[in-house]
């Protein structure tokens, strides 16, 4: 990743290295390079991931046995969420553009603690790295689905426990990024940037680094469980030795319905950036989104049960966790009426990182929407582990988070590399990624209306056309993705060069200082003086 | 703004303390099933906790509250800027961490020669309510046993440091939050002690 060359005496952090070569990057404390590696890494797991969905699709194009058996079916949907939720959805915003960003936003050089930063990273490529080995050592790879459901993942001869172990790992690697974001935030803002001044990005940052902090230690401790259960049998959770397996299920939905905040919080601070700049307007109700943000991870938090309204909790529970769910639906529709109230009368440019923001808010609508559904207990009873379910949360986490990720990279990438994709691919592949998707994933929440089942490697033959014409979108997704891959790839390369600070016209500091940014940032501190969308009082016209 | 010779105090120790929040909700998740177990099962919970060894129990409260107090001397200590006591007092926490281990471990293997252990036939012979019990001291004595080891090892380091003159009266957030970490693992023995051993 030599780019020094090319870019010339404009080549910032890139080219300053006192220790040159790889370890110049795997033992860099830049929080830039970091979030680059971050971005790399979890990219990678992205694409690992997606052929995983794409080869589930193809057993499911048709009915009957296509092209596995019923336990490569296990491993393999099982594998599919495990990458995609611990590897790439929950690091991958923060992970990457968090750490690329948030200190340049608030003004500071670095994270607080920076080797704390490189560790975090280590810590994910290890947890990784175990989870890989999980699937060729031992018995093969987990059969369990991703939630590791006890007491089966006690029981079942997979090699569960080093999968297990391996998220526990990353896990651990996701407490201290929330820990350095939350005292960065709180200590080394710039002077004059009051909490009133944050960019939306960086309390999404915030809100996230809370839920980070106080719900990953459950999953850890549940992480723990489950392997001292599998060595040690302790039958904590199995109902013939006195255990619970609700119990189970409690613990593991205290984490991880909050995790789904971790995912999509980062994801809305992206879209309320890119909504105003290209909408070249200040953003409606700039409070609000900063608070609803605070509201969705704290009323978030209290919502785990609505997983679990089949499992055989009491009547009282199901009731209470039904409405507690409706409420969270609250703070997520202030966020989107307030873009939609920033893009009313804005005069918007249609540029590729705006397509894909403007993506985000109609497929989690979607995706939102749908969960109403879901969170009532009375209708989730007759969808419950369906592909609807599939359907509802791939629109949230891909349609949501995942198109999120993807505005970030078209946004902020060429910013960070001084080079500039082209523009027309760009737009192709948003247009075939967004058909793919819908077409991909709507007929998933068909399906399971109509009662088809998820974690199935088959289905009566009535689902078969739904099912064909759903394969079919997977593969216009994936021909999105390969056009939006290699155009990017090409643009980071060798596309035209940036030099100019500020390409888009944004309002915060990360405009504020040459492209690509200097190792330190700042040359010297900077003092904020107007809003991060006070686009005239950043004297942008 | 960090720059390489200002230290953030503050930051340091916000920090640590967000972390050893993460600590106590890692306990929490087992306090969470013990609350719940023991609504399940308060009979075989009391008859349980009855086999408990009381005296191994509270000698342990002590020797970890001592160990406390001596980690908070240190930091005064130091704050004086006599770092030689500072490392006496440091050496005190580090042999009671040990102490702690060796009677735990004594505890261990007494309960396991008697048969009692997670999945052992004895226990499966019993009422389940017994084996949930002693399943769950297992589990948190054990991840608290490895809490002091760590904090042991963690209070070495910092040890030396004082002693190389690395941690002074001008500086010593490594001292302070070790000692702070230490506390941690007294505090979770706090819990620990009355639920299991002196509750019922
Ligand atoms: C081209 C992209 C993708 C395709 C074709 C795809 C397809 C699928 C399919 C067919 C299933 C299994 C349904 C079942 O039998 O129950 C599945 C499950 C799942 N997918 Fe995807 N997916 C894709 C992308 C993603 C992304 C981006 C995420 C997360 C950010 C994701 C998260 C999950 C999860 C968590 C499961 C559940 C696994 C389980 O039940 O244990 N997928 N996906
Ligand atoms: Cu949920």
């Amino acid at each position: 990743m030599n780019r020094s060359e090319r870019t010339g005496s404009a080549a910032g952090f890139w080219s300053d290295t006192e220790k040159g070569g790889i370890g110049a990057w795997l033992l860099s404390t830049d929080h830039k390079r970091i979030g680059l590696l971050y971005f790399w890494s979890v990219f990678g797991f992205f694409l690992v991931g997606v052929v995983l969905g794409l080869i589930l699709r193809l057993e499911l194009m048709a009915p009957g046995r296509t092209i596995m058996g019923p336990d490569a079916y296990n491993a393999f949907f099982t594998v599919h969420g495990v990458v995609m939720i611990f590897l790439f959805i929950i690091p991958g915003i923060p992970g990457a553009f968090g750490n690329m960003l948030m200190p340049i936003q608030i003004g500071a050089r670095d994270v607080a603690f920076p080797r704390l930063n490189l560790l975090s990273w280590w810590l994910y490529a290890t947890g990784a790295g175990v989870i890989l080995l999980s699937l060729v050592t031992g018995g093969g790879p987990p059969d369990t689905g991703w939630t590791f459901y006890l007491p089966f993942s006690g029981r079942t001869a997979t090699n569960v426990s080093l999968a297990v172990f391996g998220v526990f790992i990353v896990g651990f690697s996701s407490i201290l990024t929330g820990i350095n974001f939350v005292t960065t935030i709180h200590r080394l803002r710039a002077e004059g940037m009051i909490w009133g001044r944050l960019p939306l990005f960086v309390w999404s940052l915030y809100a996230t680094a809370w839920v980070q902090i106080l719900a990953t230690p459950i999953l850890g401790i549940t992480l723990v469980l489950i392997i001292a259960e599998r060595i040690l049998g302790v039958g904590l959770f199995d109902p013939s030795r006195g255990g619970d397996p609700l119990m189970y299920q409690h613990l593991f939905w205290i984490y991880s319905h909050p995790a789904v905040y971790i995912m999509v919080l980062p994801a809305m601070g992206v879209v309320s950036e890119i909504i105003p700049v290209f909408a070249r307007k200040p953003i409606f109700g700039y409070k609000m989104i900063a608070f609803s943000s605070l509201a969705i991870a704290a009323a978030g938090s209290l919502v785990w049960g609505h997983h679990m309204f089949t499992s055989g909790m009491s009547d009282t529970a199901v009731l209470v966790f039904s409405f507690l769910s409706f409420i969270v639906a609250i703070p997520s529709a202030i966020k989107v009426f307030n873009w939609i109230s920033t893009l009313y009368r804005g005069s918007i440019s249609l540029d590729p990182p705006m397509l894909f923001a403007l993506s985000f808010i109609l497929l989690f609508s979607i995706g939102g929407l749908t969960g109403l559904i879901l969170g009532a207990a009375a209708t989730d009873v007759h969808v419950h582990d369906t592909h609807f379910v599939v359907g509802h949360f791939h629109y949230v986490m891909f349609g949501g988070a995942g198109f999120a990720f993807f505005a970030a990279m078209h946004y902020w990438l060429p910013k960070f590399y001084g080079r500039m994709y082209a523009r027309r691919p760009a737009v192709i592949a948003w247009g075939l990624m967004f058909v793919g998707f819908n077409i991909l994933y709507f007929t998933m929440k068909v399906l399971g209306m109509k009662g088809m089942p998820r974690r199935y490697y088959d289905y009566l033959p009535e689902f078969a056309t739904l099912n064909l014409v759903s394969t079919i979108g997977s593969w216009i997704l994936a021909l999105g993705l390969a056009v939006m891959l290699v155009n990017l790839f090409r643009g980071l390369w060798k596309g035209e060069p940036v030099t100019e600070a500020n390409p888009w016209g944004g309002a915060t500091l990360e405009w504020t200082i040459p492209t690509p940014p200097p190792t330190e940032n700042f040359a010297e501190e900077p003092v904020v003086t107007h809003g991060p969308y006070d686009f005239r009082g950043a004297g942008i016209p | 703004m960090s720059h390489a010779t200002h230290r953030d105090y503050a930051g340091a120790k916000l920090g640590m303390w967000l972390f050893l929040f993460t600590e106590m909700l890692l306990f929490g998740g087992l306090f969470i099933l013990y609350a719940v177990y023991l609504h399940r099962y308060p009979a075989e919970f009391a008859a349980a906790g009855h086999r408990l060894d009381l005296v191994l129990g509270t000698a342990n409260t002590v020797i970890l509250l001592t160990s406390s107090l001596l980690a908070a001397l240190a930091v005064t200590a130091v704050q004086r800027d006599e770092g030689r006591v500072a490392f006496r007092a440091l050496g005190g926490t580090i042999l009671c961490a040990g102490l702690f281990l060796g009677i735990k471990y004594a505890e261990w293997s007494a309960k396991i020669s008697h048969g009692i252990y997670p999945g052992s036939p004895d226990l499966a012979a019993g009422p389940p309510g017994e084996s949930v019990f002693f399943g769950l001291y297992y589990l948190t004595t054990g991840l608290h046993g490895l809490h002091v080891l760590i904090g042991g090892v963690l209070l070495t380091v910092v040890a030396r440091r004082v002693k190389g003159g690395r941690v002074h009266a001008g500086d010593y957030i490594w001292l302070e939050n070790g000692a702070l970490y230490w506390h941690l693992v007294d505090l979770v023995w706090i819990f620990i002690f009355p639920l299991y051993y002196l509750m019922l």
